[in-house]
């Protein structure tokens, strides 16, 4: 505890509490905590309108038998658990869970390696770092839609650049069926994620290297810790926070990813890029069975919060060290 | 003063509840303009909802939404266009915030289900029929009830598009049959240029570009598992297996399919005439046919495309008579002609096809077409969403070699 090192004499932690409370004073201290109180409530009921109340509706629509006629009837009667045996028996829905598993994996992975690669080489002074640095935030600032757009054309199999390219240069013989196989497909899906989640990495990475003092790195230096030394003693466990924020957000905003696959592939060939998220928008929005939908985010809620959960817990043990 | 308006507006809503059976009576016996004349003083702007948000269509439509609102003694048609995909999600939230516009656009697919949750008033209340009319539309517009929800001027559907100077150069007819596709396709299947061209992605477009050959050949949307289903699966698969079509078509929507056929990648195409304008620009020399049949004496059954105008459940009585005049005003003959010439559509009235014919002879393929193309919820109504999912992943699982046609719809689900 660190006011225990201060030097000058702490006053007693409860001094206030022996004096006997004055009727004044204890008037004037509820008005002290109604104050404090009122401060709060604009703020709490932000949250509940905005972030409680969707919740809520959420889960109860994943009760109700939510479809087209709810809206002009108003009548959304109560099915128990029919939703969710509706989405967990389809055959889709097994095929969605590995691929959630296998998207969120592998996208996380991919960003977050290459992202820290580019944020220790960012972290090097050298002419053009700036703007080297801005170009790389370019998929960041381009919309969801636009950018699997242009990815589509560029993995298009027969004229796609990517295929011409590497056929050119002998890489390989035959076009490669990029969003047409279902072998290769969620690859492609993948890989075009990890691209537009790098800069997200690599800002976020790059602001936790700046926030480590350069004297650490000179000191480590005296005692002979350069290179990967100097990494894996220095850089990595100051990075730590940042590093379980990037990940635990990546992990949320991953599990979730629709536009990049909508635009993409639609979920085909043959169900090969279909995940719950994607599964969860065309059962509410393309076949309108809002409750089916609601049932499978939820789902996806129960997911998010299991690693929200695992970070508040990794992160209250760093506070408490 | 509140109270005095308010029991004005009461009565005057009485009065015009009393008259809207009268005037209703008077407009099913034809003479829609001047019938309602004491109700059409107070009904001075209605509110329109259409999914026409791209240019040349939107001022089109609007000019004529206009014309028409003059024309039945409208004063201000306040006219609303969201883009096609968002427009039931418009609607869905319009009704439950109970802001329904007074006349709704609806693809002709989705009239059954928004008339099932009770949301469309039945056209006949209002004494509109559609006699005369092809068969393919007032199947898409009549519910479960047998009621008439909607009035469709104008309709379309998907047809075989070739490029006359490459077919002439390489010696091919036109197919009419599905052998003759296969040997035309792979005949035309010259370097980069593929001899044919469709959409088999994952969505309603995928499903919608299958029934041709689905339909043609005797399959039924109400059971999947026969073998004229996987008869066309087999085209389909044999197609893309001759190396005739692209592996891509399982990721290619219409629009790009049409780009291919543009670009010279495909010499062939199943596309609709919506793509017309492009093809002009693009100064594309080519000539339509309908799908081919698999074995002569069979018909080419092509799906029905095309929107239609409906009158939401609004509670306003007396807006909605007008809207239905309305409504029958955007279906007048010269104004079916007029709309089908402006957007590659072809009239839904039967009785004005020889003259459609004559005005507009490259859409003769069409309007043949046109007169006995079907609609998709004609049998299944508002079931035919599941059905649709059903169709596109069984063809795409046949054309990823995931299934066998014979069992690909019973893997997909159906």
């Amino acid at each position: 505890m660190s006011d225990t090192k201060t030097l000058a004499p702490a006053p007693p932690r409860d001094a206030p509490a022996p004096r006997p409370p004055t009727a004044r004073r204890s008037g004037s201290r509820r008005l002290e905590e109604i104050t404090k109180i009122l401060f709060v409530v604009p703020a709490g009921l932000a949250i509940v309108a905005l972030f409680g109340y969707p919740v809520v509706k959420n889960v109860v629509m994943g009760f109700q038998d939510y479809g087209l006629k709810t809206f002009f009837t108003g009548k959304a009667p109560f099915v128990g658990l029919s939703n969710y045996v509706a989405v967990v028996s389809d055959d889709v829905f097994s095929k969605a869970v590995v691929n959630t598993a296998l998207f969120t994996l592998g996208s996380i992975l991919g960003q977050f390696v290459i992202g820290m690669l580019l944020a220790l080489f960012f972290h090097q002074s050298f002419p053009l770092n700036g703007v080297l640095r801005a170009l790389f935030l370019l998929p960041w600032l381009l919309p969801l839609i636009v950018g699997s757009a242009a990815w589509r054309a560029i993995l298009e199999q027969d004229s796609g650049i990517l295929n011409v390219t590497l056929q050119n240069l002998g890489v390989i013989d035959g076009p490669v069926p990029w969003l047409t196989s279902p072998s290769v497909a969620l690859v492609s899906v993948i890989l075009v994620n990890i691209w537009l989640g790098i800069p997200f990495n690599l800002t976020l990475l790059y602001s936790g290297l700046q926030a480590i003092p350069d004297e650490l790195y000179e000191a480590g230096a005296l005692d002979g810790a350069t290179g990967w030394r100097a990494f894996w003693s220095i850089t990595w466990p100051n990075l730590r926070a940042v590093v379980s924020v990037v990940l635990m957000l990546g992990v949320i905003y991953t599990l979730k990813v629709l536009d990049i696959i909508l635009g993409l592939t639609q979920g085909g060939p043959a169900n090969a890029t279909q995940t719950i998220a994607l599964q969860s928008y065309q059962r509410s929005f393309v076949e309108f069975k809002f409750g089916q939908g609601a049932a499978l985010s939820n789902i996806l809620i129960v997911i998010s919060l299991a690693f929200a959960i695992i970070y508040l817990r990794v992160n209250r043990r760093q506070v408490d060290e | 003063m509140i109270t005095k308006l308010v029991s004005k507006r009461v009565a005057t809503f009485a009065a015009l509840a009393a008259l809207a059976p009268l005037s209703l009576a008077a407009c099913g016996g034809g003479s829609s303009g001047s019938s309602g004349g004491d109700a059409s003083a107070t009904v001075d702007t209605l509110k329109v909802l259409d999914y026409y948000t791209d240019e040349p269509g939107k001022t089109q439509i609007g000019d004529m939404l206009t014309a028409c609102g003059t024309s039945i003694g409208v004063g201000t048609i306040e006219r609303e266009a969201v883009p096609g995909p968002t427009l039931i999600q418009k609607v869905l939230q319009q009704a439950s915030s109970k802001s329904l516009p007074d006349v709704l656009m609806l693809d002709n697919p989705d009239i059954q289900q928004i008339a099932d949750t009770g949301a469309l008033a039945p056209l006949g209340d209002f004494g509109i029929t559609a006699d005369g009319y092809a068969p393919g539309p007032v199947a898409a517009a009549t519910g479960a009830d047998g009621k008439l929800y909607g009035l469709q001027p104008g309709a379309n559907t998907i047809a075989i598009f070739y490029r006359k100077d490459v077919l002439e150069k390489a010696g091919v007819t036109p197919p009419t049959t599905w052998a003759e596709l296969r040997t035309a396709a792979k005949k035309l299947t010259v370097g980069k240029q593929y001899g044919f061209a469709f959409n088999a992605t994952a969505d309603y477009e995928g499903a919608w570009q299958f029934l041709p050959a689905m339909w043609s050949n005797g399959g039924d949307e109400t059971d999947l598992k026969t073998p004229q289903v996987a008869g066309a699966l087999q085209l389909w698969k044999d197609l893309v297996d001759d190396g005739s079509a692209s592996k891509s078509v399982v990721n290619w929507k219409q629009s790009d399919v049409n780009d291919q056929f543009i670009a010279g990648n495909a010499a062939m195409m199943l596309n609709g005439p919506w793509q017309e304008p492009a093809l002009d620009k693009a100064k594309v020399d080519y000539g339509v046919v309908p799908f081919p049949v698999d074995q002569a004496g069979q018909a080419s059954v092509a799906p029905l495309g095309g929107e239609a105008w409906t009158v939401p459940m609004t509670g306003d009585q007396a807006k909605m008579a007008k809207a239905a005049e309305l409504v029958k005003c955007m279906n007048t003959d010269a104004n079916q002609l007029l709309r089908a010439k402006q957007g590659g559509l072809v009239p839904t009235k039967l009785a004005l096809a020889d003259q459609f014919k004559t005005e507009v002879p490259k859409m003769a393929g069409f309007t043949d077409a046109v007169a006995q193309a079907r609609a998709r919820t004609g049998k299944l109504g508002a079931k035919w969403p599941d059905t649709a999912k059903i169709i596109y992943t069984g063809v795409q699982l046949v054309l990823t070699g995931q299934a066998a046609p014979a069992d690909a719809m019973a893997k997909a689900g159906g």
